[in-house]
């Protein structure tokens, strides 16, 4: 055992360094410096510069190790090259639209959508915040998605999720009294339970009665919506407002010191969790027997079955799983300072956006964590596009087309390998050309 | 209140819901029959209402013409407008072999943020008013047939009698003619309907057709009937339809019962008060409206082994496969 875990870090020795490095720079070395702007940026910088120096080492080794390598025949550039295509499809088809509303203001507003979260330090926290409910949801569906289920209900999960958090928030409070950061673990974990609950019943469904797992999570849906607006007017109202109470402080999502990094946005620990949870998933599905055999029911229920996998128990534990991530979503969602859940009858869009954000990050954890941001981005360009003459439901568009053409992924992918094919020929034929040019 | 005035009260509501609901039941019906499956019918009906209800807030406004024949323009132009957006899921789902339920997923996004987008440029805000009331009060000659006349002609929406009629006219072509038939051999088995010369990508369009067609003047019955502006949503009607068609086995007949069931639920949700038995009874609007989603998943739990769901639904069609 000691021996492994000395191997182990002997043979990451570097990757936990830098990790180490970074976590003081993001979480501990900035509190130091709360009031000094230039030390900050100075940090900022540092993070920036050691995070993408290490990728881009990691790409020269890569490149080192494999001369040979070729872009088309890799599935994942082809894909990512495809998510590329229709993330390009959907902004460029949102500049024709400003065109067509509004051409004076048209490119001014096209850039605050391209540059997004990375106006300045407020908006780029606020980025982060906003894109912690899409990550999870996204996390949700994309871990459903690799196990062959299509969870579109991580709407509901969500709401369940959130109205359970809410609920412990407020009436909870005596663990507040006892320990803050216990009050929001325990209001979390009822988010996760809540959440996994609700995933579990279409698992159940699927696995035992053999009911189309897209068909029951659309009617547990809109069973949770009107369930949250009953449960919020019996035990949590707050009547004045005509919303529901706000949860009490201490079960308030931490913020784990990112605020002194990033002063004045809304950015908290959300993040955090969001982040770990990306890589329990990945460790899940791609290092575990247990992510190998949901995977493999996912591929072919009958296939496994014979050889040797409770498939019916492995389809519920996938959308357990699944619904427990998409209410974490909801608890962190709500568990903040300033926002409340509503008796509204109106389903939580962050679970449909979860599945173009699933779609977008290829389905795969890192993949999900980079889309979320992505989508974070856009709806912080969204928000300063009031500056000029549009309406932030652009935002919504450019996704909605994004989803679309990133559906008709089929097609995308073979102009891809086309394009990629080509370029690989021209750098295959100058050698040989050398050649010839010897012989003669 | 007396039991008949009660009827008499609740049964012209429960019609005026139960129509749009049967009525996108059956769009999805054609849809499924013919093998894609439609769950973008409530973006659909957003759209469809949305410039329904456009067009006929600029004939008020600007057109004088009768108020009935105002709503018979929104209607078409909501069908319209219904095909030419079920086109997009058409493309992917038939063509493009896309996965039907994301593509679907994306026109129900792009529908509600496309409506408010546009109806911020148009109107400043993201409502659509309609000015008039298009309640037909009595209908001539009709309403004076006892009990019928007093439930379908007295108080009646044009739309939800057009609906009706369109109702079923569309099951007859779906059950009664070659081209029906057709249809439905190719959400059951398009490899053998291909076999004997049905062209399998050309029904299916017709198929997604007409349920656009449906959803969208759906949409624009549900404006029409519910409110007096269009607010870029139509209330999870698509979904509810989808759950209609479920309940309804995928069978006309069955679909009309349902979305009876539906449409009363969701109508005594907002009555119950002045039903004294259902105000003793003190259940919450909620249950009521939830009742119809839970109703569906028990149908599913339950009966799923005698579904009669169109077996080729949701896949592209491949001609190498058997």
């Amino acid at each position: 055992m000691w021996e492994k875990v000395k191997n182990y870090l002997v043979a990451n020795a570097l990757n936990l360094n830098i990790g180490f490095f970074l976590f003081l720079l993001v979480f501990i070395i900035p509190q130091f410096f709360a009031n000094n702007d230039s030390i900050l940026l100075v940090i900022r910088g540092l993070i920036v510069a050691t995070g993408g120096g290490y990728i881009f080492y990691k790409l020269l080794l890569f490149r080192k190790n494999n001369p040979n390598f070729k872009p088309s025949e890799s599935k994942l550039l082809v894909d990512v090259a495809g998510s590329i295509i229709a993330i390009l499809t959907g902004l460029l088809f949102g500049l024709i639209l400003m065109l067509i509303v509004n051409p004076g203001q048209a490119f001014g507003g096209f850039f605050v959508i391209l540059q997004g979260g990375f106006r300045n330090i407020k908006s780029f926290g606020d980025m982060i915040y906003f894109s912690v409910p899409i990550i999870l949801t996204g996390l949700s569906v994309a871990f459903a998605f690799r196990t062959g289920l299509f969870n579109i209900g991580a709407t509901g999960q969500l709401t369940m999720g959130a109205y359970a958090a809410v609920y412990i928030g407020v009436k909870w409070g005596v663990i507040g009294e006892f320990s803050p950061f216990l009050h929001w673990l325990v209001a979390i974990l009822g988010a996760i339970v809540a959440g996994a609950l609700w995933g579990a019943i279409p698992g159940l469904l699927k696995a035992y009665r053999n009911v189309n797992e897209v068909v029951s999570s659309i009617m547990l849906n809109y069973v949770a919506m009107y369930l949250n607006t009953m449960l919020i007017v019996k035990y949590i109202y707050n009547r004045d407002f005509a919303r529901a109470l706000a949860p009490k402080s201490t079960a308030v999502t931490p913020l784990m010191n990112l605020h002194y990094l990033l002063p004045n946005s809304s950015v908290s620990g959300g993040i955090v969790v969001a982040i770990v949870v990306v890589i329990i998933l990945h460790i899940i599905l791609n290092k575990t027997t247990f992510g190998y055999e949901l995977k493999a029911v996912g591929f072919n229920r009958d296939a496994s079955k014979y050889a040797g996998m409770n498939s019916k128990r492995n389809i519920v534990y996938a959308m357990v799983i699944s619904g427990a991530v998409a209410g974490l979503a909801g608890g962190l969602m709500y568990l903040v300072d300033g926002k409340f859940l509503q008796p509204l009858n109106v389903l939580i869009p962050e679970g449909f956006t979860g599945i173009a954000i699933s779609l977008l990050g290829l389905s795969s954890p890192f993949g999900v964590l980079l889309a979320g941001l992505f989508y974070g981005s856009l709806k912080q360009g969204g928000f300063y596009l009031q500056l000029y003459s549009f309406t932030p439901e652009i935002i919504d568009i450019i996704i909605a087309v994004i989803i679309y053409a990133s559906a008709l992924g089929l097609f995308l992918q073979k102009f891809v390998i086309r394009a990629m094919k080509k370029r690989e020929m021209l750098i295959d034929q100058k050698p040989e050309e050398a050649v010839e040019g010897s012989d003669a | 209140m007396s039991f008949a005035d009660i009827m008499y009260f609740i049964l012209p509501l429960v019609i005026a819901s139960t129509v749009p609901l049967a009525l996108v039941a059956l769009g999805a019906l054609f849809s499924e029959r013919s093998g894609v499956i439609n769950i973008a019918l409530e973006g659909i009906m957003i759209m469809g209402g949305f410039v329904g209800a456009i067009t006929i807030h600029l004939l008020e406004e600007n057109a004088h013409l009768p108020i009935q024949t105002v709503a018979l323009i929104g209607l078409l132009v909501g069908a319209i407008i219904g095909i030419i957006f079920s086109l997009l899921h058409a493309f992917a789902a038939i063509n493009m072999k896309a996965n039907q339920i994301i593509s679907a997923t994306a026109l129900n996004m792009f529908a509600p943020a496309f409506a408010i987008f546009t109806a911020r440029i148009i109107f400043g805000t993201q409502r659509v008013p309609i000015g008039d009331s298009y309640i037909i009060t009595r209908v001539p000659g009709l309403a004076s047939i006892p009990i019928i006349g007093d439930i379908f002609f007295q108080g009646a929406y044009l739309s939800t009698l057009l609906g009706i009629f369109i109702f079923i006219i569309a099951v007859i072509v779906l059950y009664k003619t070659k081209q029906g038939l057709r249809l439905r051999s190719c959400g059951e088995n398009p490899q053998a309907a291909d076999s004997l010369g049905i062209n399998i990508y050309k029904l299916r369009y017709v198929g997604v057709m007409v349920s656009g067609a449906l959803a969208g003047m759906g949409g624009v019955i549900f404006v029409l009937s519910f409110s007096t502006s269009f607010n870029a949503t139509v209330a999870g009607f698509g979904f509810l339809a989808l759950a209609v068609l479920i309940f309804g086995n995928w069978n006309p007949k069955r679909i009309i019962m349902a979305a009876f069931f539906f449409g009363f639920m969701r109508v005594i949700s907002s009555t119950k008060s002045v039903i004294p038995f259902l105000n003793d009874l003190g259940l919450e609007d909620e249950i009521y409206l939830m009742l119809p989603y839970i109703a569906t998943l028990v149908v599913l739990a339950f009966v799923s082994k005698n579904s009669a769901a169109p077996r080729a639904a949701g896949e592209p069609y491949d001609p190498g496969k058997r």
